[in-house]
């Protein structure tokens, strides 16, 4: 059990979470919820997947997957933003929606053998920084230096631009972005629809680099409701929701390793010599999630801020907002 | 509430002959309207799911009959039927508890495996000996389910009014938890010489079923229907007396329909979180205690194709209507029923969640009239 190892695979199963917590920033920043995140994502994993089986590209793969989140995320859309329904039933029927939908487009598809996976590299002089070039520089699949691009990205696009500040307008008070003449719905729109977008990065990534293959509703395993938690946790910023994701992605990774050694401490490992006490382990990133969900709600509580003020509020132009 | 519509889509189109102006409703909606919506809303998810099916390559309306041969052809086939409705009747009555003051407790799931754990418990660890007569296990393992799930509704309800922690995440947390939890106990202690099953339960501890009948009333011969249809009915009894004719379902209501309204009634609003949640964790616990004592009369890992969540659907069909939630659950069992048998396996679930899109999209229509408006009217 090497410690750098655990991290440069958390790092890794890190960049699925912080996909999917991205997305969902964005999303709840302009005022609408989005809990069909676990559906988006199967549907990212599945069609990505079934797009490189039978295309063989896993660039066109990703894509599809991409597009794939974003289409099922519109139907969201329309009926939280155009219908002004309930977003929370409306997440979790799109979480029904598109879990049986993956699981009809995936029959069959774990007998797919071997397919052609996202490219892994390592980055040439940053490999050799200490400590940080093993964990996040070498043999990391594309998609992970992805996400160190789109976290600060994100960060300056919503604090420092101007767009960005529409955003944030759209979602704490949409009746002045109206008045301003900023198009709530649309934004709205657009800002479900990217939320679906990286949703579906974020299940494509497993099926194409991380965990790759197809295994029914367990590809995700809750990982779309975690990261929804953490985007509590992240307070809706970007920057603590890479710290969170990449937090949990090395959680997962201890989790597996440690029923590995022999010896623990210096002590008998309980996990190695009574493998059963592996279904404890396998309890801890969900009771992780609802001790990060305590503390971000009682920061949330205390600091007054954060949750976006029209979260999970239907607008309703000339109503009082 | 202004007058005129203005919702993005809803512009007025000047080419044609006629407009479509969508404008709020004003009066009250009549009585009928939900049901009639409701059920246009379940006949266009299943015409989407003949598109699914078609494209699937399976002959739709074939696959939509063998539904409903499969599941009521037969008086058998009807009590099997009911077999799979009772764990989504209790269930779906367990979720419009909680939906009715607006908590979403989607952890129906967790708390129907807790409860199986609980009831099993009575006669793994054991509580009672194996000869104990019938009625007082029956008893025992019924009061073990409630407490089991009432606990599991418990955590969630307490964080969400100690610490303000949404509900909808904390209770799906731990479904997963309960899962591993019970497969802990069905892998390393109770379990039955290897298989991930405990030992089979004694006959005492199993529900009447109408076949335990079949000597006095040979009709009854082969049906598994069991008394946890009873609990069932029983259940939405006391829950529709508790939600419209006690003080206690008028606070449920009011803070469902105004929080703040119920906060300056003086309504204590975290006390009836927390009693909510547990009684709504308490029914799903009865739930997953009436399948293991009534069905599975062992504890093991498959015992539930995903009760809890469909019992979300159940309760929004019903429009959080305790009785409604029976015949509904019973639509629904005969969907799980009968739908093993439909390739690819998916598409019931997918079926599931069409229903619940379109229902929610149709309550659009509760609330807003469309209107089309001949031209030559306007000018």
């Amino acid at each position: 059990m090497d410690i750098l190892v655990i991290l440069q695979a958390g790092v890794a199963s890190g960049t699925v979470l912080l996909f999917a917590t991205l997305g969902g920033i964005l999303n709840e920043r302009s005022g609408v919820q989005n809990l069909g995140m676990e559906g988006m994502m199967l549907m990212g994993a599945v069609t990505a997947m079934l797009v490189t089986v039978n295309v063989g590209s896993p660039w066109l793969g990703i894509l599809a997957g991409i597009l794939a989140g974003g289409l099922l995320s519109l139907i969201h859309a329309f009926i939280c933003i155009t219908l002004q329904a309930d977003q929370v039933v409306s997440g979790l029927a799109l979480t029904f929606l598109g879990t049986g939908l993956s699981l009809v487009m995936g029959e069959g598809l774990s007998k797919a053998g071997a397919i052609s996976l996202m490219p892994v590299i390592t980055i040439p002089l940053l490999t050799k920084i200490p400590i940080l070039g093993p964990v996040f520089f070498t043999n990391q699949s594309i998609l992970v230096y992805l996400g160190y691009i789109l976290t600060p990205l994100a960060s300056y696009y919503i604090y420092k631009t101007r767009p960005g500040m529409h955003l944030r307008a759209v979602g704490e008070y949409p009746a002045a972005a109206d008045a301003l003449g900023i198009s709530v719905y649309g934004l709205r729109y657009l800002y479900t629809f990217i939320g679906g977008l990286f949703a579906g990065l974020a299940g494509g990534t497993i099926s194409l680099a991380i965990s790759p293959g197809w295994f029914s509703d367990l590809t995700t395993a809750g990982q779309g409701w975690i990261a929804i938690g953490l985007i509590i946790f992240a307070q809706w910023d970007p920057m603590r929701g890479a710290m969170g994701a990449y937090m949990f992605g090395a959680l997962r990774r201890l989790i597996l390793d440690i029923q590995g050694p022999t010896r623990l401490f210096g002590l008998a490992n309980p996990f190695y010599y009574n493998p059963y006490l592996g279904f404890f382990l396998q309890m801890i990133p969900y009771a992780f999630t609802i001790i990060v969900l305590i503390i971000g709600s009682q920061e949330a509580n205390r600091k007054r801020l954060g949750t976006p003020a029209a979260l999970n509020i239907p607008f309703i132009r000339g109503q009082r907002g | 509430m202004s007058e005129t519509s203005s919702l993005p889509s809803a512009a007025p189109r000047r080419k044609l002959p006629f407009s479509v102006v969508v404008e709020p409703r004003l009066e009250e909606t009549p009585k009928w309207l939900p049901v009639v919506v409701s059920l246009f809303a379940v006949v266009v998810a299943l015409l989407i799911g003949a598109l699914v099916l078609a494209f699937a390559g399976s002959d739709p309306w074939k696959s939509y009959a063998g539904i409903g041969k499969a599941a009521f052809g037969s008086w058998g086939q009807f009590s099997d039927t009911m077999v799979k409705a009772i764990p989504l009747m209790l269930v779906g009555l367990a979720c419009s508890v909680a939906f009715r003051m607006r908590i979403w407790n989607i952890g129906a799931e967790g708390q129907f495996f807790i409860g199986a754990f609980f009831a099993s418990s009575v006669v793994l660890i054991p509580i009672l000996p194996g000869d104990t007569p019938r009625w007082l296990f029956i008893l025992t393992m019924a009061l073990a389910g409630i407490i089991g799930g009432a606990l599991w509704g418990f955590i969630p309800g307490f964080l969400r009014a100690k610490f303000n922690v949404n509900e909808v995440i904390t209770t799906l947390m731990l479904n997963y938890i309960a899962v591993a939890w019970n497969n802990f106990f069905i892998f390393a202690i109770w379990t039955e010489g290897g298989f991930q099953m405990s030992k089979m339960f004694p006959k005492n501890a199993w529900l009447p079923r109408l076949a335990d009948m079949a000597a006095q009333v040979p009709f009854f011969r082969g049906m598994t229907t069991h008394l946890g249809l009873i609990f069932a009915i029983i259940a939405a009894a006391i829950v529709w007396f508790i939600l419209y004719r006690s003080k206690w379902g008028y606070e449920i209501r009011l803070i469902g329909d105004n929080p703040r309204a119920a906060e300056y009634a003086g309504i204590p609003i975290k006390r009836n979180i927390i009693f909510v949640m547990m009684v709504s964790g308490a029914l799903a616990g009865l739930a997953g205690m009436s399948e293991i004592t009534g069905v599975v009369h062992r504890l093991q890992g498959s015992i539930s194709p995903g009760y809890g969540f469909t019992g979300i659907i159940i309760a929004w069909l019903a429009k959080l209507n305790p009785f409604v939630v029976i015949i509904v659950s019973i639509l629904f069992g005969a969907l799980i029923l009968a739908g093993r048998e439909i390739q690819p396996s998916g598409i019931p679930k997918l079926i599931q969640g069409i229903i619940l899109v379109c229902l929610i999209a149709s309550d659009f229509l509760l609330r807003y009239r469309i209107r089309i408006i001949r031209r030559s009217e306007v000018e």
